[in-house]
């Protein structure tokens, strides 16, 4: 059994890929130590040594074994806390594999659009990835509450995360995204998922991220200037 | 839809060499389907709609797309047979870790290619250069502003050993990446080496000289019956005359 001291995550409050770590230790009931990292301004040489490929937040440190990238450490943690809680990703290997198809499917999607500039290219493609997305929980849910059934899962996790920054980008843009007339199995539940026991103390809210993002953009614009 | 197993791929596809190679190893009985990329097949477009890619594997009607996935998904399911992931949460977790990096670098080039085929060179280089400015530019630029052919060159060929050596490093004394036997992360990695060929060509680099144990690994997968049977199908010179080809239709001819 693993005692908190042991297990670590070099992460931030404000990371959704943070966040989707500390989610999976949540329903796995496993203590740890969160090492708040100011991944916006700097990277600490703690979070070098751990990350060396890519120095990025979240890193998992096990017993001093670093593991990176949060889909893999999600995976990690149903593994290594096998008989602790409940399964996160399902059993049944096919349904394993559209889980992880999906996960794969948003992370894939933020990266194009992280790389548009124009903001009507980037919710073009935040709406593509919701109507799929929406036909998705269809089938994964089977009508149930989550996209891993009756109980929060993996596709759950690695989706849920991003719902505060959803909000964040309907107030700065001023248009609604997860719009349940459009999107009415997804919208239900988002709203269900943002109230669970699981996400209610880790998902920052929405007004949290705004005030994050404007001192974020203040310290790169300082250090621009400061370089300059 | 019928039963059994049908993969859908192409035969220069290094993702589909992937699933061949896999499936091979374990030992299991399957339909190929060749793809025409410039055609494709109506069954390709409704089983993986999304992406409308090879591979594809069919599975008793049902799709599993993404090579790396359909790995994952051919060792659950054949349990019976010898396994590719090892059965450690730790070491797994690190092969899926550097098979996802592998699979990063290998997407940017798809797109590059079909973008800027005169730049295959680059954005190969690009495949297994991970924590470089070169591939923030674009990540982070969503533009890139392309050099000229021998200033692409060299950026190129440092890239291209800067992540190769990454991948030395990781391997390190081990006979595979797995360890002693041939696992998950050889089968990701592998396919690629059809390309160092093309790479030594086109870019004069002796890779040999700075990661000797990657080539040296490479040619012990090789003898692998399941290795050797599957780049037979897309042999070197092929992929090497593709892209020597793409290059002089884009007129670039040293």
């Amino acid at each position: 059994m693993a005692k908190s001291a042991s297990v670590q995550l070099l992460g931030s409050w404000a990371s959704p890929f943070s966040n989707r770590v500390q989610l999976a230790l949540k329903l796995k009931s496993v203590e740890y130590e969160l090492v708040e990292e100011a991944f916006y301004v700097s990277k600490s040489d703690r979070l070098v040594k751990a990350n060396p490929v890519y120095q990025k937040i979240p890193v998992l440190i096990h017993d001093e074994k670093p593991v990176c990238e949060s889909l893999v450490i999600v995976e990690y943690i149903d593994e290594a806390w096998t008989g602790k809680g409940p399964s996160i990703l399902p059993s049944d290997p096919y349904e394993r594999a559209i889980a992880r198809f999906w996960a794969g499917y948003i992370d894939e999607k933020l990266e194009t659009a992280s790389g548009d500039e124009e903001k009507f290219a980037v919710v073009g493609k935040v709406l593509e990835g919701f109507a799929l997305l929406e036909e998705a929980f269809a089938k994964c849910s089977k009508g149930k509450a989550f996209f891993g059934g009756d109980e929060v899962g993996y596709l759950d996790i690695a989706l849920g995360c991003f719902l505060g920054w959803v909000k964040v980008a309907e107030i700065i843009g001023g248009g609604k995204l997860l719009d349940e007339s459009k999107f009415p199995g997804l919208a239900g539940w988002a709203e269900r998922f943002l109230s669970h026991d699981v996400a209610k103390d880790i998902l920052p809210d929405a007004l949290k991220i705004l005030e994050f993002f404007g001192k974020v953009q203040a310290a790169r614009a300082a250090a621009t200037t400061a370089a300059e | 839809m019928e039963d059994g197993l049908i993969l859908l791929g192409y035969n220069i596809s290094m993702f589909a060499m992937r699933v061949r190679i896999a499936l091979d190893e374990k030992g299991i009985e399957y339909e190929y389907r060749e793809e025409r990329l410039d055609n494709k097949s109506p069954l390709l477009l409704e089983m993986n709609p999304v992406h409308q890619k090879v591979p594809v594997l069919i599975h008793n009607g049902k799709p599993v797309s993404e090579s790396l996935m359909i790995l994952e998904y051919i060792d659950e399911v054949w349990k019976d047979k010898p396994p590719l992931l090892p059965s450690d949460p730790y070491q797994r977790a690190q092969a899926r870790f550097w098979a996802d990096l592998i699979d990063k670098k290998a997407r940017l080039f798809y797109e590059y290619y079909s973008k800027y085929p005169q730049c295959v060179i680059v954005v190969f280089a690009e495949l297994i250069a991970p924590h470089n400015a070169y591939f923030q530019i674009y990540i982070n630029g969503g533009r890139r502003v392309w050099f000229s052919k021998g200033e692409e060159l060299e950026a190129a060929k440092k890239e291209l050993m800067d992540g190769l050596k990454l991948l030395e490093g990781e391997l390190g004394e081990k006979v595979y990446f797995g360890g002693d036997k041939f696992g998950f992360l050889d089968v990701a990695l592998i396919p690629f080496y059809n390309c160092f060929d093309s790479f030594e060509s086109c870019g004069k680099l002796r890779i040999e000289e700075h990661c000797p144990k990657l080539i040296a690994w490479a040619k012990r997968c090789m003898e692998k019956e399941s290795v050797s049977k599957s780049f037979a199908v897309a042999p070197p010179s092929m992929i090497d005359e593709y892209i020597l080809m793409t290059r002089k239709k884009n007129g670039n001819t040293e």
